[in-house]
C-alpha cells in the first residue's frame, strides 16, 4: 500500500470508491492557492496584471475563440475598443464576438471586422456605423440577433460558449469582487456582465476603481474572476448614464402616456399587488408617472417593479408606490444611486429576468409591461430592430422576453413618426410576434389584439378611443402617403433568434 | 414668376424641411434633393415640387431640399414660401380652395 504525502497508508481504492487519489501536499492540486504562507513580507495576493495584453496571454486567447462583453456602460464604453484594439495588435483572428449589445460607441470594430479580428458577432442589437456596415453586406457571416433572456439561455446552455470575458466594473478589489455602483463610472446593476462571469471559461476584469478587499456587496464575485487590469477610465460617465432620465414634454408622447395608462387602469390588470415593467422611451417613461397619479388616487400599489430601472420607477419605489425593484440595467443616475442605497432595489442577472430555459424568469410573473415599438404590422408583429428604410438601428432586448412573459403587453408609439407610418401591412422585422402583443397604443387611437377579447370588453366600457389595428394602419397611411417598397439583396446579414433559439426572421442586406 | 435671387423656407427640425431655390444658369427645374425618406418617399418628393414649381409657373430655378420626414403638405408649403422668396416678391398669393 503506497505512502501518501503526509506518510500515510492509502488504498488505491476500496468499495464504492473505485479510484482513490492519495493526498499530494497541501499545494499540489490547487495552484491557485499561495505558497508562501507564512512569509510576512510577500505582497497581498492578488489577480491584478499590468495591462490589458498582459491579461490577453494569460488567458491563452487563440484564434477562433469567443469572447464577451456587456454593454452596461452604453453609448460612454471604453472597454470593447480598448480590449479589440490590442487583440487586433497581438495578431489574434477570426473570433468570435459575444457582446451582450452594441451601441454608438462600437463604431470602431468595423476595422476590425474588415481586418478579419472579428467574423462571427452575436449581439442584442447595432447601430450607427457599425449597424450600415453590416446592413451593407460587410460581413461574410450573418451577425446573430437574440434577446436578453435568449443570450442568457445560449450562454447557459452552451450554445454560445465563451472562452473569454472581457467585463469593465465600476469597481473592483485585488481579488475579483466587483459591483457597479461605486466608482466615477458608476453604471448600476451589472445584470448582463453576472451571466458572463458566471459562464466564461477565463474573465478577465477591467477596473477603473480599486478598492480595499472585500469589495462587498459585490455582484461580481471572486471565485468566478481570473484577471483584473487597473485602467485610467472604463467609460465616458456622460455616456455612461444621464443625471435623470428626462420627463417627456412632447404633447404627442405625453397624450399617449395618458392612453396607456388609461388602458392599464381599465385593463383589469390594475389592482393592489399587481408587477410592470417600463421602458426609457419618452412615451414609456411618461406612463409610469400617470401610473403613479391614478396608483395614489385609487390606493393601489404594486408588489414589484422589473426593468430597465428608470428614475421614475425608483421615485415609485421611494414612494412606497412599488415594494421592490429588479433590475437587470440601471439607465439613469438615480436608479444607480438607488440600486447602492435601497435594500429593496435588487439586482438580478439577465437569466433571472429573462432566460426562458432556467427553472423561473422574472418576465414569466410580470403582470403590465409597457413597451415601444418602431413598426407594428396588422398581425401586432413588432419591429425595434431595423429603420424604415431597412438599416439596423436597434436592439432586440428583453422585448420578446417581457411581451410573453407579462399578462399585459402594451405597445406605445406615435401613429407616424416624420412621414413614416408606425402601423403597417408587414413589418421589415420581426422581433416579438403578435401573438405575444396584447394593445397597441398611439397617439391617434388604440388597437386591442382580437386575442384579447377579455381586455377588449373592459376597455369598451370607457371612453378611449378603440379602433381595430387595420382602421389605424388606414389612417396612417391616409397622412403619410404610401412607401415605395425598400429594395434588398439576396444576403442574408442577420438572423434574428427568438428567445427559444429558434430563428424567427433574416435581415438581408440593403440595395445601395 | 421668375427666380431673381437666393430664397430660403423651412428648418431642420425632424418632420419639417429646408427648401433653398435660386437660379438655375442651366435652366429648367433642377432638384437636389438629401431626405431621410429618400428610398421610400424620393420620387413622390420630387413628383410634390415639379407640380408645385409647375403651378407657380416657375421654369427655370435650382431647388436644394434638406428633408427631414416632412409631409407633402409642408414641402409645398416651404417650397412655395422660398420661390416667392427667390422671386422678390412680397406680397404672397395664397391658394384659395
Amino acid at each position: 500500500m503506497p505512502l501518501n504525502a503526509a506518510n500515510r497508508e492509502i488504498p488505491l481504492s476500496l468499495p464504492g470508491f473505485d479510484t482513490i487519489k492519495a493526498f499530494e501536499g497541501a499545494f499540489e492540486n490547487t495552484p491557485l492557492v499561495r505558497k508562501e504562507k507564512g512569509i510576512r513580507n510577500v505582497p497581498k495576493l492578488n489577480k491584478l496584471v499590468e495591462t490589458v495584453e498582459q491579461a490577453v496571454l494569460k488567458t491563452e486567447l487563440k484564434d477562433g475563440m469567443t469572447i464577451s462583453f456587456h454593454h452596461h456602460f452604453r453609448n460612454g464604453d471604453y472597454i470593447l475598443n480598448m480590449v479589440m484594439d490590442v487583440i487586433a495588435n497581438m495578431g489574434i483572428k477570426n473570433l468570435t464576438l459575444a457582446s451582450s449589445s452594441l451601441t454608438d460607441a462600437h463604431a470602431p470594430l468595423v476595422g476590425h471586422i474588415k481586418n478579419g479580428v472579428v467574423t462571427q458577432i452575436y449581439t442584442s442589437g447595432l447601430r450607427g456605423e457599425l449597424g450600415e456596415f453590416i446592413s451593407n453586406g460587410g460581413m461574410e457571416n450573418p451577425v446573430l440577433i437574440h434577446s436578453h433572456g435568449g443570450r442568457a439561455r445560449a450562454i447557459e446552455t452552451r450554445k454560445i460558449n465563451i472562452d473569454v470575458a472581457f467585463l469593465g466594473v465600476p469597481s473592483s478589489d485585488v481579488y475579483g469582487n466587483s459591483n457597479g455602483y461605486t466608482g466615477k463610472s458608476a453604471c448600476g446593476s451589472l445584470g448582463y456582465a453576472k451571466v458572463d462571469a458566471e459562464w466564461a471559461h477565463k474573465v478577465v476584469l477591467i477596473t477603473d476603481f480599486l478598492v480595499e478587499y472585500p469589495n462587498t456587496p459585490f455582484s461580481i464575485h471572486q471565485d468566478q474572476v481570473d484577471y483584473i487590469v487597473k485602467v485610467d477610465s472604463v467609460g465616458d460617465p456622460n455616456g455612461i448614464s444621464t443625471g435623470a432620465t428626462r420627463m417627456t414634454k412632447n404633447p404627442r408622447d405625453l397624450l399617449i402616456a395618458r392612453n396607456a395608462a388609461d388602458v392599464v387602469v381599465a385593463s383589469g390588470y390594475f389592482e393592489d399587488g399587481f408587477s410592470l415593467q417600463t421602458g426609457s422611451g419618452g412615451a414609456s417613461l411618461a406612463t409610469t408617472k400617470y401610473l403613479r397619479d391614478y396608483m395614489i388616487e385609487r390606493n393601489v400599489k404594486a408588489s414589484w417593479g422589473l426593468g430597465g430601472i428608470t428614475s421614475q420607477m425608483v421615485k415609485l419605489h421611494e414612494e412606497g408606490l412599488i415594494a421592490k425593484l429588479l433590475d437587470t440595467q440601471s439607465f439613469d443616475l438615480d436608479a444607480v444611486k438607488s440600486i447602492a442605497e435601497n435594500r429593496y432595489h435588487t439586482e438580478i442577472s439577465a437569466s433571472y429576468y429573462a432566460n426562458p430555459l432556467n427553472k423561473g424568469c422574472a418576465v414569466n410573473k410580470l403582470n403590465v409591461v409597457i413597451l415601444s415599438a418602431l413598426e407594428i404590422d396588422v398581425n401586432f408583429n413588432v419591429n425595434v430592430l431595423t429603420g424604415s428604410d431597412g438599416v439596423l438601428r436597434g436592439a432586440s432586448g428583453g422585448h420578446s422576453d417581457t411581451a410573453v412573459g407579462s399578462g399585459l403587453s402594451i405597445i406605445v408609439a406615435p401613429l407616424i413618426r416624420g412621414r413614416t407610418a408606425t402601423v403597417v401591412d408587414n413589418v421589415q422585422t420581426i422581433i416579438t410576434p403578435g401573438e405575444t402583443v396584447d394593445v397597441l397604443v398611439t397617439d391617434r387611437g388604440i388597437a386591442v389584439n382580437p386575442r384579447r377579447q377579455d381586455v377588449l370588453k373592459r376597455l369598451k366600457e370607457t371612453t378611449l378611443p378603440l379602433y381595430t389595428i387595420e382602421e389605424l394602419r388606414d389612417k396612417a397611411q391616409r397622412v403619410a402617403g404610401t412607401p415605395e417598397k425598400i429594395e434588398f439583396e439576396d444576403k442574408v446579414v442577420a438572423l434574428v433568434e427568438y428567445r427559444d433559439g429558434t430563428i424567427i426572421d433574416v435581415v438581408r442586406q440593403v440595395k445601395s | 414668376m421668375r427666380i431673381v435671387k437666393r430664397g430660403i423656407a423651412g428648418t431642420l427640425e425632424s418632420s419639417d424641411v429646408m427648401i433653398t431655390v435660386s437660379e438655375n444658369t442651366k435652366g429648367g427645374i433642377e432638384i437636389d434633393l438629401k431626405s431621410i425618406v429618400e428610398k421610400q418617399f424620393g420620387k413622390q418628393i420630387r413628383t410634390v415640387i415639379r407640380e408645385k414649381m409647375e403651378e407657380l409657373d416657375v421654369k427655370d430655378a435650382l431647388v436644394e431640399v434638406n428633408d427631414k420626414g416632412a409631409l407633402d403638405c409642408t414641402i409645398k408649403a416651404r417650397l412655395e414660401a422660398a420661390a416667392y422668396r427667390a422671386a422678390g416678391i412680397q406680397h404672397v398669393r395664397w391658394e384659395e380652395k
